[in-house]
């Protein structure tokens, strides 16, 4: 055995990450986050990436867990072990294991001999006629392979098998046969492996106590509960992966905590229940947009969910809102782009978009959350921010935060919050003035305080997109014009006090910077630890805030060498750091992924060593 | 709405209605469209309707899109909360300012382009919803602010200013509304203001989305020879048959006698809306012999006005969502948010 090879070999305890290659459609979504869960609750750090296709049946699909104990769970390239269950990418899964690695194939038919390789190990497992002798139904035949091969990883990687039958047991409480299939099917996968095959591997799983309260949570499920939280009434919105889940879970949360029971005081008149929300499956983007400007416009917290193709459209709506200075929430799940590009998978390209979104001069608050926990703080402090500064804002997350679990600290909420409402005249307020005009006023914040529809006539006014003075009046003239515009512009400047704060860290000696946005942040941190490991220690700063306060300028000015991580072809952060803050653009070497996956620390390591190396 | 300032003190005492307003407290600025267009007719329309009916002017929201008729609202209720918004847009905007508030009565004027071209879908899925508003087409067939492109209401054959006469086939949003399964939908002209004034009122009262085409002619674009939507084709071709009352709630009984015959409909808020004739066999709750009837007329070339179709039973927006009757924008935080207990509990679920 060579060193290399016993280095391959060695025992590795919680570090370690496995793929699954399946078949989409065919029900291993449940199995694979089964497995992940269970880790979970093993209270080892871990992240589960869901690979799949724009496609309802029949694609290839891939599940990737990676288990690490220090708290490394953004995307690995080195998998241990591949599950390779599509006969279509075998050849691709195959290659993709570690020198020293393990393959699991369903050994009810013979491996190609042209896909074998040395330096690997193949675990045949004779699933589809496991199955076949165990199930009757053809669907089930083709659901619990999913679930045996599960089984045998339980086995193989030392996860607690009775903790599974417990989240089995859990998932399937409410029927029988399923939960009774999913335990038979179970057993027979970590029977097997048991009786048949080595176990453990020489890397596996020991229970740790790292998640705490920790909890498992996907960002558009967290974006749905800040959007509950917030006490938005009104949402409006048009179907659109990966961000159609943050409505559907809006909607099952109001239908869990919005409904009122009004008490019948008539014996004969039974009780009504009635819902404190409205939200309503628009024709198109432009609609939804839309209903949230008159939502936003009349009082109420409205949000739309959408993504980059959704955003496009609405763009005239939302110069409409930054002229008129309506409040709106826009949540941007980013997919990949451009065009319908790849529906299923993610990027962070709309960050220029959202930035300047609509014709003429316009300039938006955009959020960056990193992860569902600030997928939900953020969403809170969206519809304050959109209020207090009456301009739509952007929570500007990604399909990786959106629809991956994550690890997670769990989410707090304090009871003493009290939504900021921004400037909002009562009629108690008009009658102390003569006059009211919309754009006349202007707080420190540089906002003109509003009137809502309803309000006393003294406070009618008529909101237009068309050219208006400070008054709120029709104008053609260049000073009045001006007056509105620049105004605007500085209520822009000044929300960037406001909005979440830039995360810096520094490390001794660096000579470095290293700026990074969103759901890079985990993988970058791991590549800043094995760059400091490797003797290059750099600072970090990850921007969670459109427009930027000048912290960002003076990291850039700090260092010698920036580097700006992200994950779109044109360096979006990059530009708009340097448009918006003045830095020289050249000061900044970009860092792009953006082929669909998300970042894993290795392709950061590799291109600030290489640019350092030229 | 004549386009001259009138003295804010007026010679003689107007009359006042129930809230102790006369008619100028329904007026809005100055009208700056062309002298004689059809809008300034329906403007007025609008206002006697809402001082006839005492709607306090603060709870009225005025809605448009873009386009000479988008215009109208400046011209209208001074004292209304009006929102100008973007070209063909105004549906779903009024529809989530009603989503948000519903104790205001909503009104959106909008123009053949607006509703029939780049607004048609939204105003489809408007009627669909059953969004409690009125929504009022000023149908001239043509596009005014860009100087007199024919539009899609443009009728086959009708000739523009300039240019060749028009081919396609027109787009009629009466016939449109009945299929798409609307329930009110009148059609009048901007000429008659005794026939517009009872629609108007009646459709302010409708539960629901009510529709009013009214043909309101272009006077600089499209009034010539050769227009099917000037004035003097409307006159030529317009079929009254349909003719209503509007009754309002508070209104003594002893105003109506029913004639023999005579079709009621008892709207939402108790008012009445009384159809003083119809022809042989029209019923204006049978959306089949309605469209038929229009249909047959048309093909002889005629324009039939009147509240053709009403359809009080059916459930508007918030009746189907069974939202309370306070505006959702008004309801107290607490009511809102379910709080940090709740939140560690349900994550009891994420682990």
């Amino acid at each position: 055995m060579t060193i290399d090879e016993a280095l391959d070999r060695r025992t590795r305890v919680n570090d370690f990450s496995i793929k699954l290659a399946n078949v989409n459609g065919t029900g291993s979504a449940s199995a694979n986050s089964l497995l992940m869960q269970a880790i979970f609750r093993m209270g080892i750090p871990v992240s589960g990436k869901n690979l799949f296709p724009s496609n309802i049946q029949g694609l290839p699909t891939w599940y990737e867990i990676r288990v690490n104990k220090s708290g490394y769970t953004a995307r690995a390239l080195d998998y241990d072990l591949v599950v390779a269950m599509n006969s279509q990418t075998y050849a691709q899964d195959i290659a993709d294991v570690r020198h020293g690695g393990y393959v699991i194939y369903d050994s009810s038919w013979p491996l190609d001999p042209d896909l074998s390789r040395d330096d690997v190990t193949f675990l045949g497992i004779p699933l589809a006629k496991m199955c076949l002798e165990n199930f009757k139904a053809p669907r089930e035949r083709i659901l619990m392979k999913n679930i045996a091969y599960a089984g045998a990883i339980v086995a193989l990687v030392g996860i607690d098998v009775a903790l599974v039958a417990d989240l089995l047991a859990e998932t399937f409480a409410r029927n029988e046969a399923l939960r009774d299939s999913n335990q038979r099917a179970l057993r027979l996968g970590y029977d097997y492996a048991m009786e048949n095959l080595a176990c453990p591997l020489p890397f596996y799983v020991e229970p740790m106590d790292k998640n705490g309260s920790s909890i498992l949570i996907n960002g558009n499920l967290a974006t749905a509960l800040g959007c509950l939280y917030a006490g938005a009434t009104v949402a409006g919105w048009y179907p659109i992966t990966p961000a159609t889940a943050v409505m559907d879970n809006f909607i099952q949360l109001c239908a869990k905590y919005r409904r009122e029971t009004v008490v019948s005081d008539d014996p004969n008149v039974p009780d009504t229940t009635h819902n404190n929300y409205l939200i309503i499956q628009a024709e198109d983007e432009i609609a939804s947009i839309g209903m949230v400007l008159g939502a936003g416009w009349s009082g109420a917290r409205a949000f739309t969910s959408t993504s980059g193709p959704g955003i496009s459209l609405m763009n005239e709506l939302l110069g409409l809102a930054y002229y008129t200075e309506i409040p709106a929430v826009i949540v941007d799940v980013q997919r990949t782009g451009p065009s319908t590009g790849m529906p299923t998978r993610t990027q962070q390209a709309d960050i220029m978009m959202c930035a300047y979104a609509s014709h003429g001069d316009t300039k938006h608050i955009v959020l960056f959350p990193a992860n569902p926990y600030e997928c939900f703080e953020f969403t809170v402090q969206a519809f304050d921010l959109a209020e207090r500064f009456q301009t739509p804002v952007f929570m500007l997350s990604d399909l990786d935060i959106g629809m991956n679990d994550w690890v997670v600290p769990e989410l707090q909420w304090d009871d003493s919050y009290v939504w900021d409402r921004g400037p909002v005249l009562s009629d108690e307020d008009l009658s102390r003035m003569s006059e009211f005009f919309r754009y006349d006023s202007e707080n420190d914040d540089h906002v003109a305080a509003r009137t809502l529809p309803g309000s006393d006539e003294k406070g009618a006014y008529f909101i237009r997109g068309s050219g208006h003075d400070r008054f709120g009046h029709y104008t053609e003239n260049p000073p009045e014009y001006r007056e509105v515009v620049d105004r605007l512009k500085r209520k822009h400047a000044a929300s960037a006090a406001h909005v979440p704060a830039p995360v810096i860290e520094r490390r001794d000696g660096a000579t470095i910077g290293v700026i990074t946005i969103g759901s890079c942040d985990l993988a970058v941190r791991e590549a800043l630890d094995e760059l400091a490991d490797a003797g290059l220690p750099a600072d970090f700063l990850r921007v969670r805030g459109f427009p930027f306060v000048a912290d960002v300028r003076e990291f850039v000015e700090a260092h010698e060498h920036c580097f700006v991580v992200e994950q779109n072809r044109d360096a979006q952060l990059r530009s708009l750091i340097a448009i918006e803050t003045g830095v020289a653009i050249e000061k900044m070497h970009p860092v792009l992924a953006y082929g669909g996956f998300p970042l894993s620390a290795q392709q950061v390591v590799d291109s600030v060593l290489a640019k350092l190396e030229n | 709405m004549p386009s001259i300032t009138k003295p804010l003190i007026p010679l003689s005492p107007l009359p006042k209605n129930e809230l102790g307003l006369t008619i100028r407290d329904y007026e809005g600025q100055m009208s700056t469209l062309c002298a004689g267009c059809g809008h300034d007719s329906v403007t007025a329309a609008i206002v006697h309707a809402f001082w006839e009916l005492s709607t306090p002017p603060h709870m009225i929201a005025k809605l448009s899109g873009i386009g000479c008729s988008s215009k109208t609202p400046t011209y209208f209720v001074r004292g209304a909360h009006g929102f100008n918004s973007a070209h063909g847009r105004m549906v779903p905007i009024a529809t989530g300012a009603i989503a948000a508030n519903r104790e205001l009565t909503y009104i959106g004027i909008s123009g053949d382009g607006d509703s029939l071209s780049i607004g048609l879908g939204h105003l489809m899925h408007g009627i669909r919803r059953n969004v409690k508003m009125v929504y009022v087409i000023e149908n001239n067939g043509v596009y005014g602010l860009t100087k007199g492109q024919m539009s899609a209401s443009a009728d086959i054959g009708s000739r523009p200013k300039k240019g060749e006469a028009n081919t396609l086939a027109p787009i009629d949003p009466v016939t449109m509304a009945l299929s798409l399964g609307a329930t009110f939908i009148a059609r009048s002209f901007s000429g008659d203001k005794e026939q517009l004034v009872p629609i108007m009122k009646a459709a302010i009262a409708h539960n629901g989305f009510a529709l009013i085409d009214v043909i309101s002619p272009c006077v600089t674009f499209n009034d010539h020879e050769g227009s099917t939507k000037s004035y003097k084709f409307m006159r030529d071709h317009e079929v009254k048959e349909v003719e209503t009352d509007f009754v309002p709630i508070r209104a003594e009984i002893r105003a109506k006698i029913p004639a023999e015959g005579a079709i009621e409909v008892t709207m939402h808020d108790g008012s009445v809306v009384s159809f003083r004739s119809v022809p042989e066999g029209y019923d204006p709750h049978d959306r089949m012999k309605v469209e038929e009837y229009i249909r047959d007329r048309q093909s002889r070339g005629e324009i039939v006005t009147g509240l053709l179709y009403v359809d009080e039973s059916a459930k508007e927006l918030h009746e189907m969502n069974a939202t309370p009757t306070r505006g959702l924008s008004k309801l107290p935080y607490s009511s809102l948010c379910p709080g940090a207990a709740q939140l560690a509990a349900m994550q009891e679920d994420f682990r």
